[in-house]
């Protein structure tokens, strides 16, 4: 039972944290990627663009 | 008004939403008259006047000559659906003033329990639900459904889609608040803080979430602008977690379908575990990511700057509805929780920090090269305070939710401090300057004083920071009484002693609150004189200090 236990917990800790460093990796990747800085850059004028 | 008066036949839609109003009062009819419960028979009562209301209100809306459909453009300009957003508005306004003086009661009855004239209607574990509802979903959800619907229609340059979907969530929500704050009062709760309304008043506000959602979605979709701004992104992933959260927090099963009582179907600390869950992710996603959304659109508005860091906007918005959804499990620091669950939670709280501060940030920086407009303007004023208490808030939570700290400072009143520096500063100066830049817009008025806007300001920002330092201290003390221990090992204080003690300090706590209530009646009558005696602004730029360059 308890070597069940620590199986799945440190199966569960280590996939969590590779999961999400890479989901974070992701969107830090997302957020910097040289092709998206024209459309960011226009994005944060997006609330005072007028109709 | 060039519309013409034309009565029409009702259309395929209206038909459609008048045969379900119909249903719904047939079945909430037949409910009261077998309930168990006379209060419970009154709420399906209400439920049934209220599908009588939107069949009558439907037959009007064909027979007054209102297009069965709106159109989607004006010459070329989006045809903006402001009607339901200007409801919301209004109504923001009615139950912030009747929450806050509702918060003001209880602080008065905690400082001299006569005030509770033995009336059980009006108790103290009665009326504090009712408050917080009154704040948080009335008030606060009232501001988020009006802001969330300006802004994605502005941002996605595209009309609200349907035409009285929008309606029947603006509409369908406040009826949500009138069952379930009534039925506080009438003793009808589940006793789960934040998720006090029984199985009826959940079956029917996720009805109403549904279509919140699809109304969101669908306006998304039709955007003419090609990229979905962060705001949305904030608004979506409220809407989206909220009703998972309200699904997985209400999983009940009613006693009988004509009975307001139900039972959750696991017990214990599983419950107590999804019940922080939930309260947690309330914070996070209804009185965070909402407002976080409001600050996204209405700060650069406001300022007219653009967002300081589109791509720190990014990063704060994944990072923070990754790490809160954990960070629920602090509420339950040594309880029956297991203790790893505790430490993930702390954990994840104090990772937190991250975006908070982030969005903090993001937040302040937009106004950098417009800093002066602070000085002129005390909506943009009262926004930036708001952040500023954000980061002030978002600073003390994780501190809070250290196991060591949580020690000291769990079951007090410094909890209570830290709840108000975030609802009084962040989501109500948020809000009320979101209130004081829609309302002239919406309307195309000027706001009635600036002066009173100003006056405002001042009397709540005082009165909140009366509220939290007296709660601070109440709280330590409170706190540091409770496990102060004599030589021989027992307890100094007696429980009746740690109360006493906090007498002065519930008194100063009243006072900051009545300071707050206060600022929100000015508020009350400057919107009032605004929408009802305003003078109309020159422009469509209504409401805005000055005009933005041509572009």
């Amino acid at each position: 039972m308890s070597q069940t236990y620590l199986t799945l917990a440190n199966f569960a800790q280590q996939a969590g944290v590779i999961f999400f460093m890479t989901i974070f990796l992701g969107v830090i990747a997302y957020a910097f990627w040289p092709k998206n800085r024209e459309k960011f850059s226009s994005a944060a004028e997006l609330p005072l663009k007028e109709d | 008004m060039s519309i013409q008066a034309t009565s029409r036949s009702m259309s395929a839609n209206e038909v459609a939403w008048a045969i379900a109003a119909a249903a719904l009062t047939v079945l909430t009819l037949f409910i009261a008259s077998k309930a168990t419960n006379p209060f419970y028979a009154f709420h399906m009562i209400v439920f049934a006047l209220a599908g009588l209301a939107a069949i009558v209100a439907l037959g009007k809306r064909a027979t007054s000559g209102v297009p069965a459909q709106a159109a989607q453009e004006i010459n070329g300009k989006p045809n903006y659906n402001y009607g339901p957003i200007k409801f919301a508005t209004v109504a923001s306004v009615f139950w912030g003033v009747a929450g806050f003086l509702v918060g003001l009661i209880i602080a008065l009855q905690l400082a001299y329990p006569a005030l509770n004239f033995d009336f059980e209607y009006i108790q103290f574990g009665r009326l504090r639900p009712l408050h917080t509802s009154a704040v948080i979903f009335a008030f606060g959800g009232n501001v988020l459904l009006a802001t969330s619907f300006y802004t994605v229609q502005r941002t996605c340059q595209a009309r609200l889609a349907g035409d009285i979907a929008p309606w029947f969530v603006v509409l369908g929500y406040n009826l949500f608040i009138v069952i379930a704050g009534t039925g506080y009062l009438f003793g009808i709760t589940q006793g789960k803080e934040y998720a006090e309304p029984e199985w009826y008043a959940d079956l029917w506000l996720t009805i109403v979430w549904v279509a919140y959602l699809l109304v969101f979605l669908v306006t998304l979709w039709k955007r003419k602008e090609p990229h979905i701004y962060v705001a949305n992104w904030f608004t979506l992933a409220f809407i989206v977690t909220i009703a998972v959260l309200h699904l997985g927090n209400n999983a009940t099963i009613p006693v009988s379908i004509f009975s307001p009582k139900s039972y959750i179907v696991w017990s214990g600390v599983q419950d107590a575990m999804f019940q922080w869950w939930y309260g947690h992710n309330a914070v996070g996603f209804f009185l965070t990511a909402g407002f976080l959304a409001i600050m996204y659109y209405f700060v650069p508005k406001r300022a007219e700057r653009p967002v300081y860091s589109y791509r720190l906007s990014i990063i704060h918005f994944w990072a923070l509805i990754f790490l809160y959804i954990w960070a629920g499990p602090h509420h339950l620091h040594y309880t029956a929780l297991p203790d790893w669950a505790q430490t993930l939670g702390m954990t994840f709280s104090i990772m937190l920090w991250m975006p908070s501060w982030g969005g903090m940030i993001n937040g302040l920086m937009t106004l950098s090269g417009a800093w002066d407009k602070l000085r002129t303007d005390p909506v943009l004023r009262m926004m930036v305070v708001s952040v500023a208490f954000y980061g002030m808030s978002t600073f003390e939570g994780p501190m809070m939710s250290i196991k060591a700290v949580n020690s000291l400072s769990h079951y007090t009143d410094w909890t209570v401090g830290h709840v108000h520096s975030g609802a009084l500063g962040w989501v109500g100066f948020v809000s009320f300057g979101a209130i004081y830049c829609l309302v002239p817009w919406l309307w195309n008025k000027k706001i009635y004083s600036m002066k009173l806007v100003n006056w405002h300001f001042w009397i709540a920002t005082l009165g909140i920071v009366v509220y939290i330092s007296a709660m601070w201290v109440a709280g330590i003390m409170q706190g540091l009484m409770w496990r102060a221990y004599t030589s021989l090992g027992f307890l100094e204080y007696s429980f009746i002693e740690t109360v006493d003690a906090m007498h002065p300090f519930y008194v100063i706590r009243a006072l900051g609150g009545a300071m707050f209530v206060i600022g929100s009646l000015i508020m009350a009558y400057n919107i009032w004189m605004t929408i009802a005696s305003g003078e109309a602004a020159e422009s469509a730029d209504a409401g805005k200090p000055a005009l933005a360059p041509a572009e």
